[in-house]
């Protein structure tokens, strides 16, 4: 699935824009004077790197490395250190794995699995991907696994709705390991291409809540072996260093294989995802920039790293 | 099976001595008794504050504002005597962490002629939805007759959620399929007159502080319903942009307080400072769970020790006093210090751990090591595993496991149904147990140690726990022996 880059390109800075805006202007503050690279300056671009949420430990990383760019004497001048930062971050995000094509199957089914904390985004981010989906002449299944909140699988069906594909359900409270059963039953039999399923909100330090979500992704491979093709990891963008545990412990549990941002189109940076590239190594796939099903962005690292430094 | 406490060298143990009081003592380990604190002299150790505050998401204006203010607090103090410097300094932070967040104040200010109306507003995602539930069940108890209203009309099927939770609480909900919010919320309390409800609370749509159109919305609804009280609901795992949101709804509606959700995670929750520094306005109640009773008052001191690091200890104790016999923890207590903890004050500690609960929320609150256990896996069966083999022990070889030769150790394996191998397993760790006891023994250091242990082990349920003392106790828990 290769969504128009242009296109992309567009909503993504769209979404960045209040980002964009801020650091520039903050970053050519810095630089304009023609300051020395003295601690004071060090400092402030620290803060600039912690104000995105990317976490001191990995400002303090990628600073350190500024620090020894200068005494190798590679910046002529501070232009060169914002040009240094920028490709720093590009090449941090980056990588084969980054950016949003679906891994899909090599025979249909595709299944997604969809997880996240509770209030990431994750029913709307499903209705996204859906939509996408669909544009593309893909026949997609919803699987509506949030059986535990109150009416989370009435909210996914008005989507289903909305966007015009057929949904696999249950009542609230149902066993959604089950669900996921009958969805993947439900997927074959009905010749889809991709399965989204929707799962439970959980909090990551809620052991119980967890092994749920693993027995969900076991019980889908009980249908289909190679399955889940692709578990992406829902993470609101105004989550700070919390993130980076959600990221290695969901990953205990389940195999994923990227984050979706969700919520980049409000004045959050979503810098953690950096953190999380970098301590836990998984890669944004998707970004979501809007209340509506369109409002939806494979990620580009380039565009990412140039929209936060341009 | 292990017992992950037991094995002093773990990198879980050693992250439990490495708290902020920890690096703090370090940070001024040159620092003699004698003489004064000033700025050059604390610099290095408020870098470990600052760091430490900004790991748990506090903004970094928020931190350095609060770092000059503990510089201006500190400099000049003298070094006292009998408290290292470090501790000193944790202490000025914790008190002006206290001060910064506090006071607690569950106060809401009810209407005397007609419905008091709670506004509720928020980011997406935020959890107002299940706070309003909560706030309900909240004045419920209180003795309040609430009435609910479904006031988001933009999140498919949110009005169905509030249906859903009413319900549950036996709680009427006012809710209209569509129309304007400002209209509906006036209507509502048309309703709530009518049916004579006390308390009515509005939950409105999530939304983002920069959608114009949006935050107009709300604030017509505040206009129009002159809410007794405006609560902003922040997700605790909000990063730097907390401050952005909070002062984008501060500046559209006069808010009154705050409720703090999805505090039941292991985020260090940062953005309560940031919010309070912001918006000036009290932290009114926290969110600790998916259910509607996991809802509380704010605890500034908590919240300190909870950001700087230091873990949950108060409400560890809490739950402990909530389902320890106190004879028994002081015995085992007292076995601890003295150096002789055996196998029968090791079955009794286990038994007396199991009633606080799940092993995994226990240790999480322990301080710095609940963001240590994440992949640790601490099955409670395990426990009753362990449980097995002790009670298949004689009283002799409690008292004595140095007696364990072959033969004994097979005849407690067959007897617990468990394996020879498990059996050496739990006597290797109950060996680095007794070690990394008298570790720890030796870092609260003698007599001190001591009183501060028996202070533990008093400390008794009746009106709550003594947070001054323990925070003392926690103060106490730092550093090498001088």
């Amino acid at each position: 699935m290769a969504f128009g880059l242009g296109g992309a390109l567009g909503k993504l800075r769209a979404g960045l824009q209040k980002t964009r805006e801020k650091l520039s202007q903050s970053l050519k503050g810095l630089f304009a004077i023609g300051r020395k690279l003295d601690q004071d300056l060090i400092d402030e671009l620290e803060e600039k790197l912690i104000a995105a949420d990317m976490g001191p430990a990995t400002a303090t990383q990628i600073i350190d490395e500024v620090k020894a760019a200068y005494k190798a004497r590679a910046f002529k001048d501070p232009n060169d250190v914002y040009v240094f930062l920028k490709d720093k971050i590009r090449a941090l995000l980056g990588g084969p794995d980054a950016g949003g094509d679906i891994r899909f199957a090599a025979t249909p089914p595709t299944v997604v699995l969809v997880v996240g904390v509770n209030g990431s985004g994750k029913t709307t981010s499903i209705a996204k991907l859906a939509s996408i989906l669909t544009k593309e002449k893909k026949k997609v299944l919803l699987a509506a696994c949030d059986t535990f909140r109150a009416a989370a699988v009435e909210q996914l069906e008005i989507w289903s709705q909305r966007i015009g594909v057929e949904i696999i359900k249950a009542q609230t409270g149902a066993d959604p390991a089950a669900v996921a059963f009958d969805a993947a039953d439900a997927a074959v039999a009905r010749k889809v291409d991709v399965l989204l399923v929707d799962t439970a909100g959980r909090l990551h330090t809620k052991e119980n809540l967890m092994q749920e979500l693993g027995k969900i992704q076991r019980v889908i491979k009980k249908k289909l072996p190679d399955a889940p093709h692709e578990v992406l990891l829902v993470l609101d963008a105004t989550t700070g260093q919390n993130a980076i545990a959600q990221a290695k412990t969901f990953r205990e549990v389940v195999d994923v294989t990227g984050l979706f941002l969700a919520k980049l189109d409000g004045t959050a940076k979503g810098g953690v995802v950096i953190g999380i590239r970098n301590e836990v190594g998984l890669p944004v796939k998707f970004v979501g920039v809007g209340e509506t099903p369109d409002d939806v962005e494979r990620f580009d690292p380039d565009a990412f790293a140039e929209a936060l430094f341009e | 099976m292990r017992f992950p406490l037991a094995d002093c060298n773990s990198p879980i143990v050693e992250s439990m001595f490495e708290s902020i009081t920890e690096k703090l003592t370090a940070a001024f380990s040159r620092l003699t008794s004698r003489g004064k604190l000033t700025e050059a002299n604390i610099q290095e150790g408020l870098r470990e504050v600052r760091q430490a505050l900004l790991e748990a998401d506090v903004n970094f204006k928020v931190a350095k504002d609060f770092i000059a203010s503990v510089t201006a607090k500190a400099v000049g103090k003298e070094v006292i005597e009998s408290i290292r410097p470090g501790q000193q300094i944790v202490k000025i932070v914790h008190d002006e962490l206290v001060a910064l967040m506090g006071p607690t104040d569950g106060y809401i200010h009810w209407q005397s002629s007609g419905p008091t109306v709670i506004l509720m507003a928020g980011l997406q995602g935020s959890g107002k939805t299940t706070t309003c539930g909560k706030l309900a069940k909240y004045l419920v108890k209180k003795g309040k007759r609430p009435l609910l209203v479904a006031a988001d009309v933009q999140r498919p099927a949110a009005i169905q959620q509030l249906q859903v939770l009413g319900k549950d609480l036996g709680v009427p909900v006012y809710a209209e399929p569509s129309g304007r919010p400002p209209k509906i919320c006036e209507r509502a309390i048309g309703h709530a007159k009518e049916t004579d409800r006390d308390v009515v609370i509005l939950d409105t749509a999530g939304r983002l502080h920069i959608d114009a159109a949006l935050m107009q919305e709300v604030k017509e609804v505040a206009d129009r319903t002159k809410p007794d009280e405006i609560f902003l609901v922040c997700d605790a795992m909000t990063g730097q942009d907390a401050v952005n949101s909070a002062s984008a709804f501060h500046a559209q509606l006069p808010l009154t307080g705050v409720v703090l959700t999805k505090l039941d995670g292991d985020a260090r929750g940062g953005a309560a400072m940031s919010v309070k520094a912001v918006t000036g306005k009290p932290i009114k109640f926290v969110g600790l769970g998916e259910k509607l009773d996991e809802f509380d008052e704010f605890h500034p001191d908590r919240m300190a020790s909870r950001i700087l690091g230091m873990g949950d200890v108060i409400t560890l104790v809490e739950k402990a006093q909530a389902s320890l016999e106190q004879g028994k923890v002081e015995k085992a207590a007292e076995a601890f210090m003295k150096d002789q903890f055996t196998f029968v004050d090791f079955l009794e500690m286990m038994q007396q751990v199991k009633k606080m609960g799940k092993m995994k929320d226990i240790l999480s609150m322990i301080p710095g090591l609940g963001s240590q256990l994440k992949g640790v896996d601490v099955d409670d069966k395990d426990i009753g595993r362990i449980e097995a083999i002790v009670q298949s022990m004689t009283i002799t070889e409690r008292l004595h496991p140095e007696l364990f030769n072959g033969s004994r150790r097979k005849r407690v394996a067959q007897g617990s149904g468990t394996s020879v191998e498990a059996v050496n397993q739990l006597l290797r760790d109950f060996q680095q147990m007794r070690k990394m006891m008298k570790q720890m023994k030796g870092m609260m250091g003698g007599k001190l140690g001591r009183a501060k242990m028996a202070q533990f082990a008093k400390l008794k349920g009746k009106g709550g726990p003594d947070s001054e003392a323990f925070r003392k106790f926690q103060g106490g828990l730092g550093g090498p022996k001088r």
